[in-house]
């Protein structure tokens, strides 16, 4: 975490000690601003959410107050420009994406749904009302948003969903269902995709209109420091500008998806961070056989699978957002990316939990809570399955689904 | 109200700071941060100067010590002065005062400067009397809450006991308690403003001080490390506990 300055001076010097937490020195290719929005993110995690989130996630609570914090911060569309939004890079985005995953999926996903889900597509498809009624409010925390897509049957396959939207007269008139919805039940403003005849289109749904109505779900094992929730659309009557105009069919939901998932494969990393880092300071201080146990062969070779594995991850993680910067990433890459990091990220966290014996399956430690998020990140925002066959496609020209 | 704080880039405020073959701190090379103590200066000056005023951040130190600045400038302080200057190394508390107060000098129309009580990395707790005695200035010390009204300034003086109210007239150099305040994080378009800020970078010769003026005339001969202090007594009877702890105590006069 050394300035540039303090880099330089040390590099006429011996090399720097290996720090377990940056063992390839991936500091040294962020530049000082990013280095400082990681930092600043970082310290607000420490002061603001590790301190609560046992007892958060405990209890099956998302601490809705943080919204205004982050936003005051700068967080919230963070990587979007103008609207009161900071107008980052997506490293920084990432970055902060991981800082806020290591500390629990479900803030980072807050963090993804608000702004690359529901703040994106009116940034990217709104009119100029629409973003001038939204972003500034949702950049500030003011607003909370959420994004429907997914259908109680219809998850990897949206193309087929049922919700749709009919004119009638000057209105759209919408009905279905969405389901998985992260913060759709504190959502002032739903993003909804229904079916029209003219394609899919988005609609923004403000929390309070009539036929509009959302249903938290309950026994969650996994994100349980979010609020997860279904939508539900009955005769829903809209006007005309609540139409996305920007654009018509799957793309628009996709694009978005490809902007959250892009902060996902930062996010996987710093969940598998917290996990490594609290398997590491385990095996340096817990005692068996008379002796540490991160000096038996066994832990090592789990601990330096882990380092590995990280810090691949953090790499490509890195690379993808340099070419995201560069206007260079296509959604293909980004899959590359998303399956490898959370399949990685939760190989880390199950091993960090055998180091961490039967510890490891308190919420004393963050390794099972991380575990158990990572399992969701797995699946949403496009499964490993689909993320797969999105590569299988790309580079055999065969397409394994439609 | 245009306020100059003193800041201080010191290494590894979370670590065990490293000592030189030369007795003293390592600061090249070594991962440092603004000093967290400064954190409440620069706070507290952020508040004082609202939306008119202007803080300007003034620090002394190798190349790395700009983070310092930024770190200030990304929390909303206004501009930057560095002074670097190799002839600056190992320069001591007289030194340093030196320097600082020409920098503060050629701040035209400054109403106030704030420092942190002490640095976390050194600990002499000097500076800034030193500064204040240079510049021929009023200093308050151990400030727990700065107010101006009217031109004048009203601060609480943490002491021992309590506390103290004090006024004095304007310009003064204060030194801010960690107790003033809790910093603002910086916000990430702060951060990104920061860049854009105004910084000058001095060197000695820039300040119109000599060779001289900056000699350091105290040197490190060597270190010691504090005694320990000694093992406390552990009474572990429940039926003894309570009368050998009024009896402790009574001897030590508290109660």
């Amino acid at each position: 975490m050394a300035t540039t300055e303090a880099r330089r001076a040390a590099g006429t010097g011996s090399p720097a000690a290996l720090d377990p937490l940056d063992f390839l020195d991936v500091d040294a290719l962020l530049s000082d601003e990013e280095r400082m929005i990681r930092d600043a993110t970082r310290g607000w995690v420490r002061d603001r959410i590790l301190p609560g989130i046992e007892g958060w996630f405990d209890r099956g609570e998302f601490p809705t107050e943080v919204a205004g914090e982050l936003g005051q911060l700068g967080l919230l569309g963070m990587h979007l420009t103008g609207y009161g939004c900071a107008g980052t890079n997506a490293v920084s985005y990432g970055l902060a994406c991981m800082e806020l995953e290591a500390g629990d999926s479900g803030f980072r996903s807050f963090v993804s749904v608000q702004g690359s889900l529901a703040m994106f597509p009116i940034w990217k498809f709104g009119s100029e009302e629409q973003k001038q009624e939204w972003l500034p409010r949702m950049a500030a925390g003011e607003v909370i948003g959420c994004f429907g897509l997914t259908e109680p049957d219809f998850g990897s396959d949206p193309s087929n969903m049922r919700t749709a939207a009919r004119r009638e007269g000057p209105d759209w008139v919408l009905n279905g269902t969405k389901m998985w919805i992260t913060s759709g039940g504190i959502a002032g403003l739903a993003v909804v995709w229904a079916r029209t005849d003219e394609g899919i289109r988005g609609f923004l749904v403000p929390r309070g209109t009539p036929g509009f109505s959302t249903k938290d779900i309950e026994r969650k094992l996994s994100l349980r420091a979010s609020v997860t929730s279904e939508l539900v659309l009955e005769d829903c009557r809209l006007p005309e500008e609540a139409v996305l105009p920007g654009v018509t069919g799957l793309k628009g939901p996709l694009s978005c998806l490809s902007e959250a998932r892009y902060g996902i494969v930062w996010g996987a990393m710093g969940a598998a961070r917290s996990c490594y880092q609290t398997a590491l300071e385990y095996a340096k201080s817990r005692v068996q056989f008379g002796k540490p146990i991160g000096g038996f062969q066994l832990t090592q070779e789990k601990l330096a699978d882990m380092l590995v594995e990280l810090n691949k991850g953090v790499l490509l993680a890195l690379h993808l957002g340099r070419m995201k910067d560069e206007g260079r990433v296509r959604p293909e890459h980004v899959s590359l990316g998303k399956l490898n990091n959370v399949r990685e990220a939760l190989a880390i966290a199950r091993q960090a939990r055998t180091i961490l014996g039967a510890n490891g399956i308190t919420l004393e430690y963050p390794v099972i809570r991380h575990m158990n998020n990572l399992e969701s990140v797995l699946t949403y925002e496009g499964t490993s399955e689909i993320h797969t066959l999105i590569l299988g496609q790309a580079i055999t020209g065969l397409a394994a689904f439609d | 109200m245009n306020i100059v704080v003193l800041v201080k880039y010191i290494p590894n405020p979370e670590g065990t700071p490293e000592m030189g073959p030369d007795h003293r701190l390592k600061r090249e090379g070594v991962e440092g941060a603004l000093d967290p103590g400064d954190e409440h200066s620069v706070e507290a000056a952020l508040q004082l100067a609202g939306s008119d005023g202007e803080v300007t951040l003034v620090t002394m130190g190798p190349e790395a010590a700009v983070g310092a600045l930024r770190r200030g400038l990304s929390m909303g302080g206004h501009k930057g002065v560095h002074v670097l200057d190799d002839s600056l190394k190992g320069a001591d508390v007289l030194v340093t005062a030196r320097v600082l107060a020409a920098v503060v000098k050629r701040q035209a129309g400054f109403d106030l400067v704030l420092a942190g009580v002490e640095s976390t990395d050194g600990y002499t707790g000097t500076l800034p009397m030193a500064v204040a005695e240079l510049l021929d200035l009023p200093n308050v010390t151990f400030a727990r809450k700065v107010e101006v009204a009217d031109g004048t300034l009203k601060v609480e003086r943490q002491t021992e006991a309590g506390y103290d109210e004090v006024e004095c007239p304007l310009p003064a150099v204060v030194t801010v308690t960690a107790g003033a305040n809790e910093p603002r994080y910086p916000t990430l378009k702060g951060i990104m403003q920061a860049k854009q800020k105004p910084m000058d970078t001095l060197s000695v010769s820039d300040l119109g001080l000599s060779a001289e003026d900056v000699k350091a005339t105290q040197e490190v001969m060597g270190l010691e490390p504090v005694a320990a202090k000694e093992a406390g007594e552990v009474i572990e009877d429940p039926e003894e506990a309570p009368g050998r702890v009024v009896e402790f105590l009574t001897k030590a006069k508290v109660i």
